[in-house]
């Protein structure tokens, strides 16, 4: 293992700001993108829910 | 085999294999992601030069790949669709952007985080860092372009366009910048120069930058589908879909 | 060829009979070129240095101002329908509204910037550099730009969209056109930028016409 401690694994050596602002900043974006795909799916399917209620009241 | 590419051509036999496809996508994204950063943070040394900052590039240089890829396979998608005139190479295109608009954000994020302990600013204008912000524009240009048109079909093919365009442009881009970097910092720094890559650090890079390769197609598939129920919510096929009169809510 | 000829003088006549369109273009260069030396302050040695870039620019914004024009009008009174069906090669067609276009919007930028220039304090050699620098990149900014107009045709938010679209792809033009006044006044000799200058400058009037049409086409449908 290359880190003593976990401390030490968050300072990463002094530059703990930018590693973990560049990771958290991937991955922040990655699970916002994740959760809008899945957002918009879900509202895809109620609108031809929409579309079927409106076809056959 | 030409009549398999075509038999997926249409949405409605799309939609079935995206489906079937992008659980295991993700899956595979997943583990490489795990596995990349594992290599990346536990495993490669730190640099002689960089301590352990250069961790950085574990995502910087993989996004900035994507950034470019993603945009040729836009392209791509664009001569198809204008080619053949299919509905489905619109929608690869529109499911793309986001991806690949993100990804180019992402590499100037991390490129400024990784400059501002490196070299002292948070910005430089290096030929890399200015290709990828204008790449950055042109994605922004490609959504603005497809979501102001309303007519779905004009909207796709006006956008086609505009990313053919574009692509023909990068490497003019690219190379006009380059010139003017050179001319205006003449021998300076620049984050091209990466530092002398030991084993493990080729590793973790190479690992994230398939994992975000996978997970592109993944979410691409997953876009796709959403794409595809959205534009042909009148079909029958799809008012039958399972997921329609399923219990999702 | 005479279609080419007939369509450059009827937008000629049309933009003249707008005056105030077509100034406001103009104006808009002027009015830029005035408001940096302002936010940046009037010390000579600095004024030198970034006059080149700042008219430049100026000179591209203003030229993205009257893009929508190129086919907004005829789009709206049905002419350009006409044009699309019209027996002649489209790309042709387009080729003189373009051409009409930079006569009337790029010309006047290239005739004025040496004067504005003076503003800057620049050399005449540079004043000289600027102009034929601009004589061989605003024509690249209008087929450039026509493709930019087309593809928003009647689309909200036009002005800027287009702006959006169309200034990345500019960038090139913009760097080795100032570049080469910069280059001319740091002795380096701007040969090598005016020849890639003209190396962008003729394909693009090759194929940018193709392209406009294409849009034209997706516009129109």
């Amino acid at each position: 293992m290359r880190w003593e401690s976990w401390s030490d694994f968050w300072f990463m050596g002094g530059y703990g700001l930018y590693v973990w602002g560049s990771m958290g900043m991937t991955a922040v974006l990655l699970l916002v993108e994740m959760a809008q795909a899945h957002l918009a799916h879900r509202r895809a399917l109620a609108l031809v829910r929409a579309e079927q209620s409106f076809e056959n009241p | 085999m030409t009549m398999r590419w075509f038999y997926y051509a249409a949405p409605q036999t799309f939609y079935g294999l995206a489906g079937r496809l992008w659980p295991w996508l993700a899956a595979l994204a997943l583990a490489l992601t795990v596995a990349g950063l594992w290599v990346g943070f536990a495993l490669a040394p730190a640099d002689a030069q960089q301590g352990e900052g250069y961790r950085i590039i574990f995502v910087h240089v993989p996004a900035s790949w994507m950034s470019m890829v993603i945009y040729l396979a836009m392209a791509f998608w664009s001569v198809l669709g204008l080619t053949f005139n299919t509905r489905l190479s619109g929608m690869m295109t529109r499911a793309l952007a986001p991806t690949g608009a993100i990804f180019a954000f992402l590499s100037l994020w991390t490129g400024a985080l990784w400059g501002k302990p490196m070299w002292g600013t948070w910005w430089v204008w290096d030929a890399r860092l200015t290709s990828e912000l204008i790449l950055f524009f042109l994605y922004l240009g490609y959504i603005a372009l497809t979501s102001a048109i309303d007519d779905v079909r004009r909207a796709d093919r006006a956008g086609a366009l505009i990313a053919i365009v574009g692509a023909i442009n990068v490497p003019i881009i690219y190379f006009s910048v380059k010139w003017w970097n050179t001319l205006h910092q003449g021998a300076s720094v620049s984050l091209t120069r990466s530092p002398s890559m030991a084993q493990l650090m080729l590793w973790g890079m190479l690992l994230m930058a398939l994992a975000m390769w996978v997970y592109t197609l993944a979410i691409v598939c997953y876009r796709v589908r959403t794409l595809i129920i959205e534009r042909e919510c009148h079909t029958d096929w799809v008012q039958a879909l399972p997921e329609v009169a399923g219990a999702k809510a | 060829m005479n279609a080419f000829f007939a369509l450059v003088a009827r937008d000629l006549r049309l933009a003249f009979r707008r005056k105030a369109e077509v100034l406001s273009g103009v104006f808009f260069f002027v009015v830029v070129a005035a408001l940096f030396p302002l936010a940046i302050g009037p010390e000579a040695a600095t004024l030198r240095h970034i006059g080149p870039g700042v008219l430049w620019v100026g000179a591209l914004l203003a030229s993205m101002l009257t893009l929508p024009r190129l086919f907004e009008n005829d789009w709206r009174d049905g002419s350009l329908e006409h044009l699309v069906l019209s027996p002649h090669p489209l790309g042709l067609l387009v080729l003189g509204k373009i051409v009409a276009h930079w006569l009337v919007s790029g010309l006047p930028l290239v005739a004025l910037a040496p004067l504005l220039g003076l503003q800057f304090d620049l050399p005449s050699d540079a004043l000289g550099m600027l102009a034929l620098s601009l004589l061989l990149g605003t024509p690249v900014l209008s087929c450039i730009g026509a493709i930019g107009a087309a593809l928003t045709l009647g689309v909200r938010g036009g002005g800027v969209l287009v702006a959006l679209l169309v200034l990345p792809l500019f960038v090139p033009v913009l760097v080795f056109g100032a570049g080469a006044v910069e280059a001319l006044n740091s002795g380096l000799g701007a040969q090598a930028h005016v020849s890639i200058l003209l190396a962008m400058l003729l394909p693009t009037v090759f194929f940018s016409p193709w392209a406009c049409s294409a849009a034209l086409r997706i516009a129109l449908e």
